[in-house]
């Protein structure tokens, strides 16, 4: 936006009545070159965005929804280029117009919100100087003016005090207020159309929410078309009229998205929708589907269906004759069997038997019930120093997590899950006064002090498998010196070492394979392989599917519960995608700057009644079938941690605050049924409960659970 | 079994075809191209010295002394009449073992000290780190040449000493580059499994420093070079009989406004050289980059 140039006469602007579109794509193609060759990334893309319409793109990574996006303003990377097809902005052909109409139209007919608010505003510029020079350049108007209608824009996308932020740095605001004054400098010139690229992607669910709630309504208020793209499927649904479903560069459906999520016909939007965990649905009900195979390198398959090889659906027609879109009245998709699309057969999906005892595979030990937990933390704590003042990461959590139990951890950015998992794994010391207790004993606070077998009971699957795997080392030598903690040499080691690839299901060819040749999906079975390398007792997962695509997702937890039910491991498993962390965990905790908000049973916290908190990050949740719900919202910011409110730390965004008890006074953590506990000075029987539409919508996954269930035979009951 | 075999055979395929993409993006880059070439020469000339000279470097010929270029002496002669042409190739010999040495040196030392820095932390590296920062200020030509005049010149001399001033100077660029490896999760995993320091130093971090390290290396190649001609034309350097460059320019600074090829064609080989090792420097950072 600050690279616009001064245009100040529309350019040919003919009879642009209604009728005309604000975007029009025609069988775009798209190639990149990559060394000597082109790749094809896009090919044959063709919709349209009505005016004042929101069209969704989704897809997984890599199927070329940014190009799309990037194509649409002629702002492809330097070794792209459109290959064929046509592209009309607001009625002009994109492609045609000369460097300074192009210009014209990017200042005022187009706008672009980024993934990452932090990187599309100058880090050394003010907040006010950055907005005001759109009006400057676009308007010629006087730096002083520019500055009011700077503020204007800040009031309009919910800023409370714009004044304050227009002198404020970028730093100094958080991803979601970046993201409002994003917006806002987007909005200045009122475009036509506005391409949103994955806008909430790096926020908090909390914050997620308000802000696609902001780009509602400022749509209703505006009147403007909106390309929204993302590989959310529950946002993409609630914020769009329309969406077109990409797989490997090719619209492969199109269509309303009630229709197109309601009743999809074509295989991949079916095996996209059944792969998420929905609302409700929990390990025991049975396993995620998947989506077999891998995606598909760009342009490598060109003549026969995209999708062909990972359809369980497709037949000898579908290897040698690529189908061309179908029109289904409406909408469009394309596969030669939409009626099937429907009846795509579904997997084995019985949940793995959980023995109370029987042999592990893994470690040929027995596994016997343990009388204890298998970790315990006692009134642990953090304390870190900003130049002498103390910030409490953690505040006196207590917790117990059995064996083959899951204890989900929740809780916004900030609320301290990552620092607790780092205090149990030993990489951080805790403050004085806690206790950490591993199987019965008392554990070291540091993982240098921990005894071997200390340390191979309790291990962690890391966020980014990219950073979490050595990229100098093959898998077969990142996994041998995992090994070395059972002590295991030669040919055992050798042996040990391909019955763990294969309980990861990796295969021997990518054990002489580095990480960088890895998917994201297999980067992550070496993590969980070398977590699991020492036959663990507890494993710690710090959010270990954020980092990847929704299908491959299912995959990688339905490894993790599988191996649970083999291994009888208990997993502290960290999330904000909270229908994941509900389908794998027996309780949950819920954190709120460093302190436990509510533990319960993972039914019992989904249900209510729940702390006013829990209740907020619910309602923030996105899932399919929810596009209605009425949500709750959190008033103002995480607050500063350094200098934490009085009473309840949650006072000061409660929608729920009694009143000056709340300030006074913090809550204790009072039992509320069965192991479920809440912080919070409502009596329980006041507090919020699942609105009834929600669990309708979770007993349908539900449903599809327990058929799979009493397929499934003999199993532990949910407890 | 077969099927084992034919996922080894893919494995290695795999293997050979990643080395080749190293090779491939090595070989297009024109710059590495021209780099290596320039200083194979010199290299070739260094290894072979007289043989290649079409003229003994050291006979001297009182008849044709300061003769400008000719047939029979492409680049002149200096005020012995020996041919300049010979002794600039000859004179290609001691830099190329004073100077690779000497960074070599430096690298080894500096990479090790930048390692442990990194991975210490605290005091120590808060300390040491200001010490680094002060000895940059310094002009390191002095330094040495002090350095030099205490302990008396030669060859080993001058090597330890320029290696001794480089240390520091790596030391610094490993060390950033292991602070930032070492917030990778990687490093936290081999602690979860119970490595000692020692182990994360050299086994986990070293080989993704090492390109670095290795670019940094070929980068101070290109000041040693530079170093040692200053010294050698300072006199604490390569110490005569050499034909080193650098000795040849002192020599005859004095004649370059009538022969001027007395000092020219020396000065063009110091900085032929010194340009080659800055291009390789440059495509070396390419390739570990692709």
């Amino acid at each position: 936006m600050s690279e616009a140039v001064a245009n100040p006469t529309r350019d040919g602007d003919g009879g642009r009545g209604p009728a005309i579109d604000a975007l029009r794509i025609e069988h775009l193609e798209v190639s990149y070159r990559v060394g000597r060759h082109e790749r094809k990334v896009v090919s044959d893309v063709s919709l349209a965005i009505r005016r004042g319409e929101s069209y969704g793109l989704v897809g997984e990574s890599g199927c070329g929804k940014s190009t799309v996006a990037f194509a649409a303003v002629r702002y492809l990377a330097r070794n792209g280029r459109v290959s064929g097809g046509r592209i009309w902005v607001d009625g002009r052909d994109l492609w045609s117009l000369p460097g300074r109409q192009l210009r014209g139209l990017r200042t005022r007919s187009v706008a672009m919100v980024y993934q990452d608010p932090g990187r599309a505003l100058n880090p050394s510029m003010r907040i006010g100087t950055q907005m005001a020079e759109v009006f400057e350049v676009a308007e010629g108007l006087k730096r002083r003016a520019a500055l009011e209608r700077a503020a204007h824009m800040l009031s309009r996308v919910q800023i409370a005090s714009p004044d304050r932020v227009l002198r404020n740095y970028p730093h100094e605001l958080s991803g979601g207020m970046q993201q409002r004054v994003v917006i806002a400098m987007a909005l200045s010139m009122s475009p036509e159309l506005l391409i949103l690229d994955e806008p909430t992607t790096g926020l908090d669910a909390t914050v997620e929410a308000e802000v696609l709630d902001l780009i509602a309504q400022l749509r209703a208020e505006l009147g403007n078309s909106i390309l929204f793209i993302s590989h959310n499927l529950p946002v993409v649904a609630r914020m769009c009229d329309r969406v077109g479903v990409l797989y490997a560069g090719e619209l492969v459906e199109e269509g309303p998205a009630a229709e197109v999520f309601g009743d999809p016909r074509h295989p991949y939007t079916v095996g996209l929708l059944r792969c998420m965990p929905s609302y409700g649905m929990h390990k025991n009900m049975g396993r995620l589907e998947t989506i077999p195979g891998f995606l598909p390198a760009p342009g490598t398959i060109t003549g026969r269906c995209v999708y062909a090889d990972r359809c369980a659906n497709a037949t000898e027609r579908c290897r040698v004759e690529a189908p061309p879109p179908v029109d289904l009245g409406g909408r469009t998709t394309r596969c030669f069997y939409p009626e099937r699309a429907p009846e795509l057969p579904r997997q084995d999906l019985a949940a793995p038997p959980r023995g109370a005892a029987h042999a592990s595979a893994l470690n040929g030990r027995a596994v016997k019930p343990n009388d204890g937990p298998l970790l315990s933390t006692r009134r642990l704590s953090k304390t870190y120093r900003i130049t002498g003042r103390p910030l409490r990461a953690v505040h006196e959590v207590t917790l117990d997590l059995w064996p083959g139990e899951t204890l989900g951890l929740v809780g916004e950015s900030g609320s301290g899950k990552s620092s607790l998992a780092k205090l149990l794994l030993g990489l951080s010391s805790p403050d004085a006064g806690s206790e950490v207790e591993l199987l019965g004993e008392a554990l070291p606070a540091s993982a240098d002090d921990r005894t071997l077998e200390q340390l191979k009971a309790l291990q962690m699957v890391f966020q980014n498998p990219g950073s979490a795997l050595n990229r100098s080392q093959t898998v077969r030598r990142l996994l041998a010196r995992s090994l070395r903690l059972v002590r295991l040499v030669g040919a055992a080691r050798e042996a040990r070492l391909e019955e763990l690839a294969a309980s990861v299901r990796l295969t021997p060819e990518h054990l002489d394979e580095k990480p960088r040749r890895l998917s994201g999906g297999l980067k992550q079975r070496v993590g969980i392989a070398r977590a699991f390398a020492g036959g663990p007792r507890v494993v710690v997962c710090d959010e270990p599917t954020s980092a990847l695509d929704v299908s491959v997702q299912a995959a990688i937890l339905n490894l993790l519960v599988d191996l649970q039910a083999q291994e009888q491991v208990g997993y502290i498993f960290i999330s904000h995608d909270l229908n994941v962390v509900h389908y794998v965990s027996d309780r949950i905790a819920v954190l709120y700057l460093g302190r436990l908000m509510e533990t319960g049973p993972a039914d019992q916290v989904f249900s209510g009644p729940h702390h006013p908190y829990t209740e907020a990050l619910l309602s923030a949740n996105p899932s399919l079938g929810d596009e209605g719900v009425r949500r709750i919202h959190l008033s103002g910011e995480l607050p500063n941690a350094l200098n934490l409110p009085t009473g309840c730390v949650f006072h000061t965004r409660c929608p729920r605050k009694l009143g000056s008890v709340c300030e006074r006074e913090e809550p204790p953590l009072a039992e509320v049924g069965p192991g479920h506990a809440i912080r919070c000075h409502i009596p329980a029987d006041l507090l919020g409960r699942a609105p009834a539409a929600r669990l309708a919508s979770g007993t349908a996954a539900r449903r599809r659970g327990t058929a799979a269930r009493a397929a499934a035979g003999p199993h532990r009951s949910a407890q | 079994m077969t099927v084992q075999a034919a996922a080894l055979h893919a494995s290695r395929a795999a293997a050979r075809s990643r080395a080749g993409e190293r090779w491939r993006v090595a070989l297009r880059s024109k710059t590495l191209l021209v780099g290596v070439a320039i200083l194979g020469f010199w290299i070739v000339c260094a290894l072979s010295g007289a043989r290649l000279a079409p003229l003994d470097p050291f006979a001297d010929d009182l008849l044709a002394t300061l003769a400008p270029p000719s047939a029979v002496h492409w680049f002149g002669t200096d005020q012995l009449g020996r041919d300049i042409f010979s002794r600039v190739i000859v004179g290609a010999r001691d830099i190329l073992i004073v100077a690779p040495l000497a960074t070599l040196l430096g690298t080894v030392l500096g990479t090790a000290l930048g390692l442990a820095l990194g991975l210490v932390r605290g005091a120590v590296d808060d300390l040491a780190s200001r010490v680094i920062e002060a000895l940059q200020a310094l002009p390191l030509v002095i330094v040495a040449l002090m350095a030099l005049a205490a302990v008396g010149t030669s060859d080993l001399t001058v090597v330890l000493v320029i290696g001794f001033v480089f240390t520091p100077l790596i030391a610094r660029t490993v060390r950033s580059a292991v602070l930032v490896e070492s917030e990778l999760d990687y490093v936290a995993a081999a602690r979860l499994r119970g490595d000692g320091t020692l182990a994360i130093m050299f086994v986990e971090i070293l080989p993704n420093v090492l390109p670095i390290a290795v670019v940094e290396m070929t980068v101070r190649l290109g000041y040693a070079i530079f170093f040692v001609a200053s010294l050698s034309f300072l006199g604490f350097g390569i110490q005569p009989p050499s034909a080193d460059w650098g000795i040849a320019i002192a020599e005859n600074y004095s004649l370059i406004g009538s022969y001027w090829w007395t000092v020219l064609f020396d000065a063009a080989a110091t900085a032929s050289l010194v340009v080659g090792v800055n291009l390789v420097a440059d495509g070396l950072a390419g390739v570990f980059e692709a």
